[in-house]
């Protein structure tokens, strides 16, 4: 028996807490005044003071309570369901990283604990480092970086700071067409020029265009593989050469590793840096769920100049070594987020090599898979093999004028959060699924079913599926129009009496 | 749709030209594959614009774009409209919805540039 994810149920309606105040409701009541009291102006001083916190809610405690709990059923999160969307790998967190993080000796850990009180979380975060690097097939890792775009921005940085020391940073960073916005952005912020390249017509990087555009004038080629388009770059160690014949190193976007984690090495096939989205290839909730960790890993050669400061062992002990004058310096108070990292060691650590080769398997098996079974109903503009995501176009939906954006907002009525809509952008009309290798054969089945209904709709009514969503609390919005004049912020009605002032 | 009179680029933008300056804008076809656009940045009076460089951004509700000069000098007006109407560079973008008149710098640059004719061939209309 299949049933649909879908049914119309009871569902508490909430507004604004502030429209839920009532002038002079408290939630809670204080003691009397025990102490002498005390002015916060002379305490603080007077422009750190005011007299009243104006038109903040006054509600009682069960109103607050019932307020975030009501919202909160208005979610859908990974706990609920398939999250399809692609290149952001939202896979389920499982348990034991929650159970990890929340031992209390973690838990409870304080950054600013003098070092022999911090050895078992300096062990752990030196544990993971030897985990990615041997996943990367990279000799040094850092942990500091706080997510994908900053580790990122660290890589370049690093490269920079390498290519200064042999006497020329240069001003050029080479971008492949398919790339996450983040790469070229992370070039310029680091001070390069960057400069696009076309991919081929498998949606790869060409070889001989990379060619023709490496000069001793670049920096860097960043590249993404698996691609955004969810293929393996082929020419990966030609691609390689290419760069490091003229001196420039390769900057690889590790955003797609869930497809190559215990399979393929970077580091192996001549990758010189690269950041990982732990937050998203090792099982870190995130989305909303919890702070992201872009863990950077660099071949020896770049290791002097990672930030500042490296875990090393003095005496048996863990210790901090500040003493590294090639360093790009610190990127980022403390030392990553500890809470994450525990995480994501306990991943590590509770798949085991063949556990994470096999996840890595069921990733790319569940990506195509879904290729299979939805390539009868939508266009799927590159041939080549996928790996752990699949990107098809709405080509054949948009001649019945339907596009990406209605059929994600059609699938949300049948209980989906939407894939990826209008990226990479070298797909018109891009809808990128990426399953994740959590998700059963049944949830899988589920969204096929969904989205071959979609496709039926659309031969048959076109004008039914872009007046899509209908189960949802809030219908079709007006996108355009909220962009174009936005509403930023509540604001309260003003009282006549104050009005007439 | 596309006058005869205005030189276009591969980045989808057009410039028109006369008596040493030239009004810069989008192509329609820009604004279709764009859709719905929601703001535009602009520089500002007096900035050097370089030809093939950008000089601002179109913002739509699917992406943000740069926009390159078609050819170089120094910005004479800006077309505030967009400020407030963003949405005229949907409506008509040859015409009202320009962006910027600058001072042509290197007229002869314009001669590089493509014919109507021959952008409708390279967007394939």
């Amino acid at each position: 028996m299949s049933l649909g994810k879908t049914v119309q149920i009871l569902n508490q309606n909430e507004g604004l807490l502030f429209e839920s105040s009532s002038p002079g409701k408290i939630g809670y009541q204080l003691p009397p005044l025990d102490v002498p009291a005390v002015d916060p102006r002379k305490v603080l001083g007077a422009g750190n003071t005011r007299d009243e916190i104006t038109d903040f809610p006054e509600v009682s405690e069960v109103e607050v309570i019932r307020h975030f709990t009501r919202l909160s059923t208005w979610n859908y999160g990974i706990d609920l369901g398939l999250f399809p969307l692609g290149s952001c790998t939202m896979k389920y967190n499982p348990r034991v990283n929650e159970l990890v993080a929340r031992t209390e000796g973690l838990a409870w850990a304080h950054p600013y604990q003098p070092e022999d009180l911090s050895q078992g979380a300096m062990a752990i975060t030196a544990e993971l480092e030897r985990a990615i690097g041997e996943i990367t097939g990279m000799e040094s890792v850092t942990l500091q970086p706080a997510a994908g775009a900053h580790g990122e921005m660290t890589g370049i940085l690093v490269i920079r700071s390498y290519l200064e020391k042999q006497g020329n940073p240069r001003k050029i960073v080479l971008v492949p067409d398919s790339a996450h916005g983040t790469n070229p952005a992370t070039a310029a912020m680091v001070g390069y020029e960057v400069r696009t390249l076309k991919s081929n017509d498998k949606g790869m990087v060409d070889p001989a265009t990379l060619d023709a555009a490496m000069n001793e004038d670049v920096a860097a080629f960043m590249v993404t593989n698996p691609n955004t388009v969810g293929v393996f770059e082929e020419n990966i160690v030609r691609i390689a050469g290419i760069v490091h014949a003229k001196g420039g190193q390769v900057y690889m976007d590790g955003a797609n590793m869930n497809a190559l984690v215990g399979i393929a090495r970077p580091g192996d096939f001549g990758m010189d840096v690269m950041h990982l989205n732990l937050h998203k290839t090792m099982s870190t909730p995130h989305g909303g769920g919890g702070p992201g960790a872009g863990a950077v890993a660099a071949r020896a050669h770049l290791e002097p100049y990672l930030p500042t400061p490296r875990l090393k062992q003095e005496n048996g002990a863990w210790t901090w070594d500040y003493n590294r004058p090639d360093t790009i310096g610190k990127v980022r108070a403390f030392y990553g987020n500890f809470g994450v990292l525990v995480r994501a060691l306990a991943y590590i650590m509770a798949h085991g090599g063949p556990g994470l080769r096999n996840a890595t398997v069921d990733a790319l098996l569940n990506a195509n898979y879904l290729r299979k079974r939805l390539e009868p109903h939508f266009d799927l503009p590159y041939q080549s093999p996928s790996m752990h995501e699949v990107v098809f176009s709405h080509s054949r939906q948009e001649k019945r004028g339907v596009k990406t954006m209605d059929i994600a907002k059609r699938l949300i009525d049948y209980g989906f959060h939407p894939y990826t809509t209008a990226f990479p952008m070298i797909v018109p009309g891009a809808m990128m699924i990426e399953p994740t290798e959590t998700e059963p054969k049944q949830e899988l089945d589920l969204f096929v079913d969904a989205m071959t209904a979609i496709a039926k709709e659309i031969e048959a009514d076109p004008e039914f599926v872009l007046k899509a969503p209908y189960n949802t609390r809030v219908s079709r919005v007006d996108e355009t129009l909220a962009a174009r004049k936005p509403v930023l912020r509540w604001r309260p009605q003003v009282p006549v009496s104050r009005a007439a002032d | 749709m596309y006058p005869e009179n205005y030189s276009y680029t591969k980045e989808h933008e057009w410039v028109s030209v006369e008596g040493g300056v030239g009004t810069i804008g989008i192509t329609h076809h820009a604004q279709k594959e764009l859709g719905d656009i929601v703001y535009v940045d602009l520089p500002k009076l007096g900035a050097a614009l370089a030809s093939h460089t950008t000089f601002g951004s179109v913002e739509s509700v699917k992406a943000v774009s740069d926009i390159y000069s078609p050819v170089s000098g120094e910005v004479l007006e800006v077309n505030t409209l967009l400020a407030t109407q963003p949405e005229k560079l949907n409506e008509d973008p040859h015409g009202v919805a320009w962006l910027v008149k600058i001072k042509l710098s290197a007229p002869d640059e314009v001669k590089s540039l493509m014919s109507a004719a021959d952008y409708l061939k390279y967007i394939g209309a």
